[in-house]
């Protein structure tokens, strides 16, 4: 018989729908305004009596609370409204103090069974809820240069302790090192020694006028796995900065060979959230150098505290702020801030051997900054503005050594409690392994965030309507029956969209918006077929048959290629390109499966399997 | 009995072609001489948006950002007279927002708030407009492979024509008028590729259809044929995607309304270009049965060589 599907067919479609209906169903509860509260450190837990404290103080201060609940070592009280929130996040920093992160927070109201089934509401976009959006730079030849500058001193290391003489070690501007032996012997074995030893190098000697030299360069391998490592290592850092700020549902993300992006949403302050994941600073520890020191390997730096105050340093450094596996600030005997630091072992294992001749010599503590300045200047009459890359070296203290420092030791000769504290949370938080720089900032008030929602449901809600009636006066019955069609294609965008999860965003509404205008193409091919076939004399049944098979390649081609250049979209896009595509995508996918099979099964059950006559078309 | 009146579409085409060179040469020229006027999001620098209570004085507000030193700074309101956007050059600031807030809100009565506060960087914007292109040019590649694959290379010749002449028009129409072209543009863009591209396949396909199906005929008769019986479903597709984007322009809110704008642009010269410029490549180049031969003898007659 023709148009009537088999049963397990309309089963399927049917399954397909219930499914779409479940897990778009979140995105219909509203989020609670929300408390979320964790600990800085694992050692910190939140438990039950924690929260019952927060929660009795709250209700003291007469905070209504809709609930309070722990999971997974972390806090969530939720609240009436957004207003009672914010209230509510200053009485809780007060009563928990500063070892655990207070954050404000959206906690979506799904119930239960809906979250066990893994299904959620889609995410909004931060141009749709308001936050901060950063794009970063990282400077990976400086990292190679970092590095190149450490196998340095290592080297110079590992020469003397062989007993290699050698007359000097210089950088080169290429990105290798040079090392000028007096005697070929010398040389010859330093090459040996380390072939063996430095696999990530070629070395190779080289006879040159006044001297014998062994040049040593890093592979293609090395600088592309110390590219990878400071790339990792920032992201890893960054995210424990933003874990110190205290937001809910940040986005930390690589992208491309050298950027990495932060999200930050609900975050207001822009200048508060960039001083915190900013800071390029890290320490480097290093020896004061033994008066008579030849200039080639020391260094004059200034102090932090006092300019003009100066201090001669070795240009070897012991260690630097990633060794730091714990910092925290406190107050000695004196009442002095001070900062206790844990170093990782091999933190502990170079510092020991470096102290170990060192005592009662001098140990400098430099605060080490990263700085981007803009420089104006006139080249061939026009303005242009340059933004030139610097770093900043001051000592933070110089303290003598008294003993054989090992894993654990504190630094004292701080400016203040405050500078004490933002030293360790940076040490804490870790150093980053390459400078970054500030690519991009933009904040999006929740103000704005609310507008666009509001404007972009709207228009979609219109286009939707208009769509429908045009469709309802143009096709009759048949355009009834694509609006159903058209229904439960945006339910399952939205099903696909949350199960992805995908984020929604203003270019992603959008999206849809233009999704639904094209959805409707696919119908329309469909639904002139028929009419064209009625036209030609077909009867009824086959006009419905052949409508739908002839259009369906038709159908099927044109969405192919557009899905093509959506996807296309998707991979070159970044941003707003990005949410377009994402939306566009899904949208072709859920459309021709509505069009085509929801539509032929809504006609099948209305039309199909009887002698009709006449067709509302 | 006759299916449906075929109107003689490809009587006007050598007046739809003068139509499409002239319209591409003035989109040309736009494009040449005033060039496109590039978005915050291309060229890089500081946007503000301030929200004010009651509609705001253009003059004044330029007036105060003069008396604090911010010379170059392009005032324009935003969607409402309240709502005011400040656009400043190269200063990399976080705390611009606050300022320029600071800055308007002296003397004044009424509680200002900072709704957006943006730095883009200029290096951000080149890679974009690379990465934007090659995404363009890759777009295209692919699709013309595929319709090859699919149809046959003249088909995608005139695809890929009438891509270009869509995209080029667009384009033209940013320059000429000079609206802002921003990253929402540029996916708007794009999203006319998908868009004519999808009114161009359907076109195709009824015309190779046809020209297997029809045993006599030129190839005139049968893109007019062709043109004729897939015009109500252009139309009535057309119609509802711009009423959608219609509803969007009007109420989606400023921020997609070049958005909007673009793909209003793009889907009038779609429709056009889906009726004459991918037919009149095809006329040009000669179209004909032996073109769309089912591909099955094709590889027959291959496999039959040594």
């Amino acid at each position: 018989m023709l148009n009537r599907y088999p049963l397990w067919k309309n089963l399927l479609i049917l399954f397909v729908l219930v499914l779409g209906g479940l897990y778009a169903a979140p995105n219909i509860y509203p989020d609670d305004y929300a408390i979320q509260l964790t600990g800085t450190r694992d050692v910190f837990e939140v438990d039950q009596p924690l929260l019952d404290r927060v929660t009795a103080s709250l209700e003291r201060e007469g905070i209504s609370i809709k609930s309070a609940e722990v999971d997974k070592n972390a806090g969530l009280i939720r609240f009436p409204d957004g207003e009672t929130q914010l209230k509510a996040k200053d009485i809780v920093h007060r009563v928990v103090g500063d070892d655990y992160i207070v954050a404000l927070n959206l906690a979506p109201t799904t119930p239960d069974w809906l979250t066990s089934m893994g299904a959620g509401p889609m995410k909004l976009g931060l141009d749709l809820r308001g936050g901060v959006h950063f794009l970063l730079e990282v400077d990976l030849p400086k990292a190679v240069n970092q590095k190149l500058e450490n196998y340095a001193s290592e080297i110079k290391g590992r020469l003397r302790e062989e007993k290699l003489r050698y007359r000097k070690l210089d950088t080169l501007e290429d990105g290798g090192l040079a090392i000028k032996f007096s005697k070929l012997e010398d040389r010859e074995a330093a090459v040996s020694l380390l072939r063996k030893e430095y696999q990530e190098f070629l070395v190779t000697a080289d006879d040159a006028e006044g001297g014998f030299f062994a040049v040593v360069n890093l592979t293609e391998q090395a600088i592309a796995d110390i590219e990878t490592y400071a790339i990792k290592q920032n992201l890893t850092t960054l995210r424990n900065r933003v874990n110190e700020l205290g937001v809910a549902e940040p986005l930390v993300q690589r992208q491309g060979r050298n950027r990495i992006v932060v999200q930050l949403p609900g975050i207001q302050d822009t200048a508060a959230a960039k001083k915190i994941i900013g800071k390029t600073a890290t320490l480097e520890f290093r020896l004061e150098a033994k008066p008579g020191s030849s200039s080639a390997r020391t260094e004059v730096y200034e102090f932090r505290s006092e300019p003009g105050r100066r201090a001669t340093l070795e240009k070897d450094v012991i260690i630097k702020g990633d060794n730091v596996s714990n910092a925290q600030a406190s107050f000695d005997e004196n009442g002095q801030p001070q900062v206790n630091i844990t170093l990782d072992s091999k933190g502990g294992e170079l510092m020991a051997r470096a102290t170990k001749n060192a005592i009662q010599r001098r140990m400098a503590v430099l605060f080490v900054e990263d700085k981007e300045r803009t420089v104006r200047k006139v080249v061939d009459g026009e303005q242009v503005v340059e933004k030139v890359r610097y770093t900043e070296k001051n000592i933070i203290s110089l303290a003598t050594i008294q003993a054989v420092l090992g894993s654990q030791f504190r630094i004292t000769g701080l400016d203040g409690a405050g500078e004490s504290s933002e030293l360790a949370l940076l040490l804490r938080a870790g150093a980053l392994a390459a400078p970054i720089y500030f690519v991009e900032e933009r904040t999006v008030g929740p103000s704005l965030g609310a507008q666009n929602i509001e404007s972009g449901m709207i228009s979609v809600q219109i286009g939707l309507a208009l769509v429908l009636l045009f469709m309802l006066v143009y096709y009759r019955v048949f355009g009834l029956l694509a609006n159903i069609a058209l229904g439960f294609n945006l339910m399952l965008l939205i099903a696909v969209m949350s199960m992805l999860s995908a984020t929604l965003t203003l270019p992603g509404i959008a999206g849809i918006v233009l999704t639904v205008g094209m959805a409707v193409d696919a119908n329309v091919l469909i639904f002139s077929r028929i009419k064209e076939e009625l036209k030609n004399g077909l009867p009824p049944q086959s006009a419905i048959n052949a409508g739908f098979g002839r259009a369906f390649t038709t159908i099927f081609d044109a969405n192919i290629t557009t899905l093509l250049a959506a996807v296309i979209l998707f991979a070159m896009g970044t941003g707003p390109v990005k949410g377009f595509a994402i939306t566009l995508s899904v949208g072709i996918l859920t459309s021709m499966f509505t069009a085509i099979l929801v539509t032929r099964a809504l006609v099948n059950l209305t039309y199909g399997g009887r002698q009709i006559s006449k067709l509302s078309i | 009995m006759s299916a449906e009146k075929i109107y003689n579409f490809m009587g006007f085409r050598k007046l739809a072609a003068a139509c499409s060179v002239v319209l591409l040469l003035v989109s040309i020229g736009a494009l040449a001489v005033n060039g496109l006027k590039f978005g915050l999001d291309f060229t890089g620098g500081s946007l503000v948006e301030i929200g004010y209570e009651q509609p705001a004085d253009l003059n004044k507000i330029r007036d105060q950002l003069k008396g604090v030193g911010y010379e170059d700074a392009v005032v324009q309101t935003f969607g409402s007279p309240t709502d005011i956007l400040i656009r400043l050059g190269e200063d990399h600031d976080p705390k611009l927002g606050d300022k320029v807030l600071s800055a308007l809100q002296q003397g004044e009565t009424q509680q200002l708030n900072l709704r957006r506060n943006e730095y883009v960087g200029a290096q951000v914007g080149e890679e974009l407009r690379e990465q934007g292109g090659m995404g363009m040019l890759l777009a295209l590649f692919m699709i013309m492979v595929y319709v090859a694959f699919r149809f046959q290379i003249k088909f995608s010749l005139g695809a890929v024509a009438a891509l270009a002449h869509d995209v080029l028009i667009v384009l033209g129409f940013f320059a000429l008028f000079q609206i802002d072209f921003d990253l929402t543009v540029l996916a708007a863009v794009l999203a006319v590729i998908g868009y004519s591209l999808n009114d161009t396949i359907v076109v195709s396909d009824r015309i190779r259809e046809n020209f297997r199906k029809m045993r006599k005929g030129t190839a005139l008769e049968i893109m007019n044929a062709s043109l004729s019986q897939t015009l109500g479903r252009t139309m009535v597709t057309s119609l509802t995607t711009l009423l959608v984007l219609m509803a969007l322009a009007t109420f989606g809110g400023e921020m997609i309304h070049g958005f909007a704008i673009a793909l209003l642009v793009g889907v009038l010269v779609g429709t056009y270009s889906s009726i004459y410029v991918a037919a009149n490549v095809l006329v040009m180049m000669n179209i004909s049965k032996e073109d769309l031969m089912p591909p099955e003898e094709k590889e027959e007659e291959v496999d039959d060589r040594p």
